[in-house]
């Protein structure tokens, strides 16, 4: 019994730790690197529920920003291979559960 | 117009012709004359066969039978002026009906010719124009004494140049062709990259994270101290980075200079190399020196050259030590070296504070130089180190020299691998020097005895001044002095006490004394009072002896030929002789430098068949010998030629033996 409600704990008590962004792997450099992060954390908390829309909002602003063309995935369960251009990839995680991966490949 | 239709029938039955055919009768438009013309034609033809033939009616085979009635029959044919060839029933396509529809109104007119006309009308602009051109040009010619100016104004629309003096010529230059050239960038690079996204990968990553966070918190709690050092040190390494990348420079402008210079030199560099005087052949026996490179070194200039010495690894390296010989003009002195690679500028510099009286280079270990300086000092400098300090240094040794070092030589290391060398001066004493760790060790070897001039009485005081020291090639311990009074001492390492002989060489100084390389019993030596003379040891007086008209400051041994030396005199003369060519004469006199310029020190290059030589202006100056001073023994046919240094020695051998 204390068992699992050490569990639960546990879990409330992760989501709220591991909320912040957490960068897995990147080969940005400095300040393009800061500025994706930020924008990544603004859109999926906007868009905390819709995925597809945060993706979006990601993807046409770094296309703005660093030019054509972003591909970006948001989601809390996949697997990927990808070709995309030398410093130009950012993937890392927030909110506990989310994963964000975006790189450049025109 | 209607035309009877019966007339013409009429006729074609009354005079049958063979050449008219009879006219169809849709016919239209047809002139009544042009038929009357035919009618009358076809009655001459015809008579003409109506004789021969008689009046025969004959009928063409397709004329149409008709009856009489139908023949007086009026048929009225209409004449209209439509284009016979124009389309009657043009139907087109209408797109927004859908369907076909036909085309009521087309084109009649046929056109049968046509002629651009130059006819203009009046009226119109280009009429007007052209009238207006006319009249102009009427009154120009008519009117040119008159007043133009009335004419100018009204005329001033149009200045037409006058075709006869104004030409307009026109050209086009060559147009270059248009060229495609395209081209394409790299693409930015690319690389693979591959990650799942899970739940759980995501937890521990997390996990992960915060226990790191955790440990760098702790540590930094630990090394806040050390945090101001590390920024320190990272500022130093910074500092490095930079001036390496100034001094990574040296190297490449090193080279850089080295290949300015053979650009300037490079005559030079080619006949160093490649040149051998072709007029050699037709000289006999003798020979010429042709100069090759000058070195001079700014602040060497008031400074005379006092030793010079080539390294043996590195052929194209040598020593130059520059100092006074003037006891009055004592400054100081200098030790550079030279490179042939780069005339303009030596390769190491080293200020001393006396100047340098001998300079002599580690046979195997060239980085090691012993120097000898006026003031009694000996120094070892290493060439490795930057610094311009010597590595070891007697002034503060005791057993230094109480006068001026006039020669080091370098010895074999001794039974404890420590490098020694030897040294004499004018106070007389052959001293041994070893390098032990940090300092320099002496031991006195032996003490030059007193000239006989001086009194008893002064003999422990007034010193022979040693002036020059060489030892055996082969048998170590023997070895010669040269001293101030005109004596030259034979010794060994291994009496102290005594000498084993004495020459009574010169009248004066003894300038240099030097061991043949190759025979074992010969020497040279020189002196000031004008002579040169050669001996063999065992014998006590000159077995060659050659008088040059200046006194010598130096002499020196071939390194390729036991029976070729080179002395240089006061006069600025540089004389070679080869003893197996010619035993009386020298092979090459030559002045090479300018009047007023001592020579004072000349050495043979090792490897290559150059000298240098040494004048007192702080220059030294390199010459190349020509083919006739370096000559070796003829080959005789089907004999092969013995080489080695038997050869020389044999050669020796045989020139002593042709005097005994």
């Amino acid at each position: 019994m204390a068992d699992t409600v050490d569990g639960k704990k546990e879990e409330a008590d992760y989501k709220r730790l591991h909320n912040f962004p957490l960068i897995r792997h990147t080969d940005m450099p400095e300040e393009m690197r800061v500025e994706t992060m930020e924008l990544c954390v603004t859109a999926c908390e906007k868009f905390a529920t819709n995925n597809e829309s945060a993706a979006k909002m990601i993807k046409e602003s770094m296309d703005k920003k660093f030019g054509s063309s972003w591909h970006v995935v948001i989601g809390e369960g996949f697997g990927f291979e990808i070709t995309h251009e030398v410093k130009n990839l950012l993937y890392m995680f927030f909110g506990g559960s989310l994963a964000v991966c975006v790189w450049k490949c025109s | 117009m209607s035309v009877s239709y019966k007339v013409g029938t009429v006729k074609s039955k009354q005079s049958p012709n063979v050449n008219t055919q009879p006219k169809a009768p849709v016919v239209k438009g047809v002139k009544t004359t042009g038929k009357k013309k035919d009618e009358e034609e076809g009655i001459d033809t015809a008579d003409g066969e109506e004789w021969m033939q008689g009046k025969t009616l004959v009928k063409p085979p397709d004329q149409l039978d008709l009856t009489e009635e139908e023949l007086k029959e009026e048929i009225t044919r209409v004449l209209t002026a439509n284009n016979p060839n124009a389309p009657q029933n043009v139907v087109r396509y209408s797109f927004k009906e859908g369907c076909y529809k036909t085309i009521v109104f087309v084109d009649q007119m046929a056109i049968h010719f046509e002629l651009e006309g130059n006819l203009v009308h009046k009226e119109s602009d280009e009429g007007r124009r052209l009238m207006a051109k006319h009249t102009e040009r009427e009154d120009c010619g008519g009117d040119e004494r008159l007043e133009n100016v009335p004419i100018k104004p009204g005329k001033r629309e149009q200045k037409v140049t006058n075709q006869f003096n104004f030409i307009d010529r026109a050209s086009q230059t060559l147009n270059n062709l248009p060229r495609e050239i395209s081209c394409q960038t790299e693409p930015p690079p690319r690389a693979n990259f591959s990650a799942t996204a899970n739940q759980w990968e995501i937890y521990d990553f997390y996990v992960e994270e915060l226990q790191r966070r955790e440990k760098s918190k702790e540590k930094q709690e630990s090394q806040f101290p050390n945090k101001e050092e590390d920024r320190s040190k990272k500022k130093m390494i910074q500092a490095e980075a930079q001036s390496d990348d100034i001094s990574q420079l040296a190297k490449p402008a090193k080279i850089i200079e080295r290949m300015v210079n053979q650009n300037i030199f490079d005559e030079v560099a080619q006949d160093f190399m490649y040149f051998e005087d072709a007029a050699d052949e037709f000289r006999g026996e003798k020979g010429t020196l042709l100069p090759l490179w000058k070195f001079q070194y700014d602040k060497a200039k008031g400074l005379s050259v006092t030793a010079l010495c080539w390294n043996h690894i590195y052929s194209d390296l040598f020593a130059v030590g520059l100092g006074s010989y003037e006891f009055t003009q004592q400054e100081r002195g200098m030790l550079l070296f030279y490179t042939l690679k780069n005339p303009s500028f030596p390769e190491f510099i080293f200020n001393t504070d006396s100047g340098v009286m001998c300079v002599d280079i580690h046979e195997q270990l060239s980085y090691l130089v012993a120097v000898g300086l006026y003031d009694g000092c000996v120094s070892v400098y290493d060439l490795r180190k930057k610094s311009d300090q010597p590595m070891y240094n007697s002034i503060a040794s005791s057993g230094k020299h109480t006068g001026a070092v006039w020669q080091v030589k370098w010895q074999k290391d001794d039974l404890d691998s420590n490098h020694n060398f030897f040294s004499v001066s004018t106070d007389g004493r052959v001293v041994s020097w070893t390098l032990v760790k940090h300092e320099i060790v002496f031991t006195d070897i032996i003490k030059l005895p007193p000239v006989d001039k001086v009194p008893d009485d002064l003999k422990n005081v007034v010193a022979t001044a040693g002036t020059s020291l060489d030892f055996h090639k082969q048998k170590d311990h023997h070895f010669l002095v040269g001293t101030e009074a005109g004596k030259i001492h034979k010794g060994s390492k291994y009496y102290s006490s005594k000498f084993l002989e004495m020459y009574d060489a010169h009248f004066m100084t003894v300038s240099c004394v030097r061991w043949n390389p190759f025979h074992p019993n010969v020497f040279i030596s020189c002196g000031w009072d004008w002579m040169v003379k050669i001996w063999d040891h065992t014998i006590n007086s000159p077995v060659f002896t050659f008088e040059l008209k200046s006194s010598v400051t130096d002499v020196a041994w071939s390194p390729y030929s036991s029976t070729v030396f080179a002395a240089v005199t006061a006069d600025g003369k540089v004389h070679v002789f080869d003893l197996s060519i010619n035993k009386y004469e020298a092979l090459c006199q030559q002045k090479v430098v300018s009047k007023k310029t001592r020579l004072l020190h000349i050495e043979f290059n090792p490897v290559h068949p150059i000298i240098i030589v040494g004048d007192d202006r702080g220059r030294v100056i390199s010459l190349k010998l020509s083919p006739n001073l370096r000559k070796k023994p003829k080959e005789k046919k089907g004999q092969e030629l013995p080489k080695g240094p038997e050869v020389e020695i044999a050669k020796m051998e045989q020139l002593l033996s042709s005097l005994r």
